[in-house]
């Protein structure tokens, strides 16, 4: 199994390919990972062009361990195939697939990317796949569609489309989004995948941004898309467990571990009632813990 | 390969730069501005005459406006004009004569 299937992703930015002054040095910023766009930010007559900006960049550039996904351009259109022969071939770390509707659609995806693995002498299964579900349809099908492939790391929503098919618009309080959130995280949980929330376009409005992330954090996804550097800090401090998570945590999974070889079942930490419905949660904070780089111990 | 018709890729940005390829007369015939040509005119020509040699091409009249750009942006703005040039968009040879 891929190990970055489960690995760390609070803020994932979108970058243009068509820019090579944007894409040559993301990694300052420190987001967990970039979107190489080669579709919407892309202008149709420069997409040619931005597949040998993305390809140089991804085999030169060293992104110091920032995880490197490319958004391809739609299955609808006639340019998804080579963008996979391009960005496989550059060694990217995974395939964004736009539009996604159905498990079709990923398969589709997957045996591209498994014939450009074998084409370019990538080692089999390096390549992993997310999906973005921008539309009504595809959201009702969430489940399909994290259960499509193995290579299939999580699905984030694409607000902006997506509130276009229900005909309504983005108005900055989410309840237009509420449902498809909802659905979505409770879908990529019953199949064991990651979740990603939409971006947030007003650059303005830094409260309402981190009123977002703390509403989304809540819900249980694991990190945003972004579209700006301004916007990391607070993503990575909203999905940081804090210091006092933390110590909690190591007590609850100490404790358990305890208790449990003593056979006892329930007991109290900090005046809380805990039991062994606690654990998982637990070492969650802590693996969260670790992987942000705020918790060295053993557990 | 050839260079079929006048083919152009990139843009005036800083960090890009402007390639202009057209037909040429037997060689290459390169002509270079660079806003750090001072610094780096001599890594910028090898890398230019490095992709033209991998993409075997020999006889072309290449206009290059350097705006600071990465070693590979300027590959990735000559390989888009080389290929325009022969309206080639699919089955890229990536890792082969693109490298």
């Amino acid at each position: 199994m891929n190990p970055n299937l489960k690995r760390l992703r609070r803020s994932m930015m979108f970058l243009n390919c068509q820019k090579p002054g944007l894409i040559k040095d993301p990694y300052v910023y420190g987001p967990d990972s970039i979107m190489l766009d080669l579709e919407d930010a892309v202008a149709e007559r420069e997409k040619d062009a931005a597949r040998f900006s993305l390809y140089h960049a991804l085999q030169e550039i060293d992104y110091r361990g920032v995880e490197r996904v490319v958004r391809i351009n739609g299955l609808d259109s006639d340019l998804w195939e080579e963008d996979i022969r391009c960005s496989v071939a550059g060694g990217c770390d995974a395939i964004r697939i736009p539009k996604t509707e159905t498990a079709e659609d990923v398969k589709r995806v997957e045996a591209a990317v498994i014939a450009a693995e074998k084409e370019f002498g990538i080692e089999e299964g390096r390549t992993l796949i997310m999906a973005a579900l921008e539309s009504a349809r595809g959201v009702l099908n969430a489940l399909e569609i994290c259960e499509a492939s193995p290579r299939l790391f999580g699905i984030a929503l694409s607000g902006g489309d997506y509130t276009k098919d229900l005909q309504t618009s983005i108005s900055g309080t989410g309840v237009e989004l509420m449902g498809a959130r909802q659905h979505m995280i409770i879908a990529a949980r019953a199949a064991g995948k990651q979740c990603f929330d939409t971006v947030y376009t007003n650059l303005n409005d830094m409260e309402g941004f981190r009123r977002d992330v703390e509403t989304i954090h809540t819900m249980g996804f694991d990190g945003k898309s972004i579209i700006n550097p301004r916007q990391i800090p607070i993503v990575h401090d909203i999905f940081t467990p804090k210091q006092k998570e933390i110590i909690f945590a190591e007590k609850v999974v100490r404790e358990i571990d305890t208790k449990k070889a003593m056979g006892i079942g329930v007991f109290t930490v900090d005046g809380k009632m805990i039991d062994i419905a606690f654990y998982d949660g637990a070492k969650r904070t802590l693996a969260l813990a670790k992987a942000s780089g705020v918790y060295k111990g053993d557990l | 390969m050839d260079i079929k018709k006048s083919a152009v890729a990139g843009t005036l940005e800083s960090s890009d730069c402007m390639v202009t390829v057209e037909p040429g007369n037997g060689q290459v015939d390169l002509d270079l501005d660079s806003v750090v040509i001072r610094q780096y005119g001599r890594q910028i020509r090898k890398v230019i005459y490095e992709t033209l040699k991998n993409l075997d091409v020999n006889d072309v009249k290449l206009t290059v406006v350097d705006k600071g750009a990465l070693d590979c942006t300027i590959k990735a703005r000559i390989e888009a004009a080389v290929f325009r040039s022969n309206d080639i968009k699919d089955s890229l040879p990536w890792g082969g004569a693109i490298k």
